[in-house]
């Protein structure tokens, strides 16, 4: 790759990612938005952030793309643990460490 | 007589601290990740200047790997540019969803706001945003920049680490799964209603079984129909006390 692609892509895409950031933040301001509108957004969280990590989950990209039982099971103890005591440093910590056990005893 | 400081900045820094305390573990996926991009560029054959550049003017982990992927695949110029922005493009869901938080504040203050909106300040606001509805914009806009400092300002230093320590990370540490669980970590906590459960459900399903589209369609896809689902399940259900 050429030093003059790279810099038009990292500006393009800088300038453009910003644009995306701003559009509707910056558009609408502090104009009311139509109740059905809020009822959608409110689920823009669990809509997009479980869809995100989703292949990352199941395809690991470290392990070639097949699924990995170490992988699988931090995912699961992470999703109880922050699901059942609503605690997110609790559910890092022991999805990584399920990671970490599954991984050493998994011959 | 010494006079009272105003509550106003007060409060403000109280809210900041709430923010940062949010943020803070994100450390954990920002560190990683980081010192992942720095020596991923490296290797790809970006100078620093190049990887601070992208870090600081893309600040978006996804995009910025997958730019720097199709440039080492030699892809057209415009292939990388679409490909990073349609990335990001989750992020113009995540802008409208923060409108009707942080849209009343001030023009400049928006400008910068929208500079830090990563997924990481974003999961982590919109929950407090919807914990404790009863704040003010202003509150909300504090809270904000106080979750960008923890997540942000690492996410450079990380990845100035990374190219200079330039060598690769044990595969042992799979360091690669932090992303994915803090997420999980971050958003498993808002799974309190069937709405909730029903859109995570759909998210996940769609973006599974569509996972074979280019540009993270798939991605879009599954956001837009999790939403459907969400909030067509909130307006047809009785709530029964």
């Amino acid at each position: 790759m050429n030093d003059e692609s790279v810099w038009i892509v990292i500006i393009t895409l800088g300038i453009g990612t910003y644009l995306i950031r701003y559009s509707f933040l910056g558009i609408l301001g502090g104009r009311q938005l139509p109740e059905w509108l809020l009822r959608h957004l409110r689920y823009v969280p669990v809509a997009v952030l479980p869809g995100l990590i989703a292949p990352l989950v199941v395809w690991p990209t470290a392990t070639g793309g097949s699924p990995d039982p170490a992988r699988l099971a931090a995912a699961g103890v992470a999703l109880l643990i922050g699901a059942w005591f609503r605690s997110t440093l609790g559910a890092i910590f022991g999805g990584m460490a399920a990671l970490y056990l599954v991984q050493y005893y998994w011959i | 007589m010494n006079k009272q400081k105003p509550t106003e900045p007060t409060t403000k820094s109280h809210y900041y601290w709430q923010g940062f305390r949010a943020g803070a573990p994100f450390i954990l996926v920002v560190a990683p990740f980081g010192l992942l991009f720095g020596v991923v560029a490296t290797e790809a054959g970006m100078d620093i200047v190049q990887t601070m550049a992208m870090t600081v003017l893309v600040i978006a982990g996804a995009a910025q790997f997958a730019a720097v992927q199709l440039l080492v695949e030699n892809a057209p110029v415009y292939v990388a540019i679409l490909t990073g922005l349609a990335v990001n493009m989750r992020m113009a869901m995540y802008s409208a969803s923060m409108a009707p938080h942080i849209g009343s504040t001030a023009g400049w203050k928006r400008i910068i706001a929208a500079y830090f909106l990563v997924d990481q300040s974003y999961a982590a606001s919109i929950r407090q945003y919807e914990d404790v509805p009863e704040m003010k914009p202003s509150e909300k806009l504090a809270f904000f920049f106080g979750t960008i400092s923890p997540i942000c300002f690492p996410w450079y230093l990380f990845t100035y680490i990374g190219v200079k320590v330039g060598a690769a990370i044990p595969p042992e540490y799979a360091l690669d799964f932090a992303v994915p669980i803090t997420f999980i970590a971050l958003v498993a906590p808002s799974l309190r209603s069937l709405p909730h459960l029903a859109a995570a459900f759909v998210s996940v399903a769609v973006s599974l079984s569509l996972a074979w589209l280019p540009y993270n369609l798939w991605l879009m896809i599954a956001a837009v129909l999790a939403m459907m689902t969400g909030a067509y399940i909130e307006k047809h259900t009785v709530i029964t006390a």
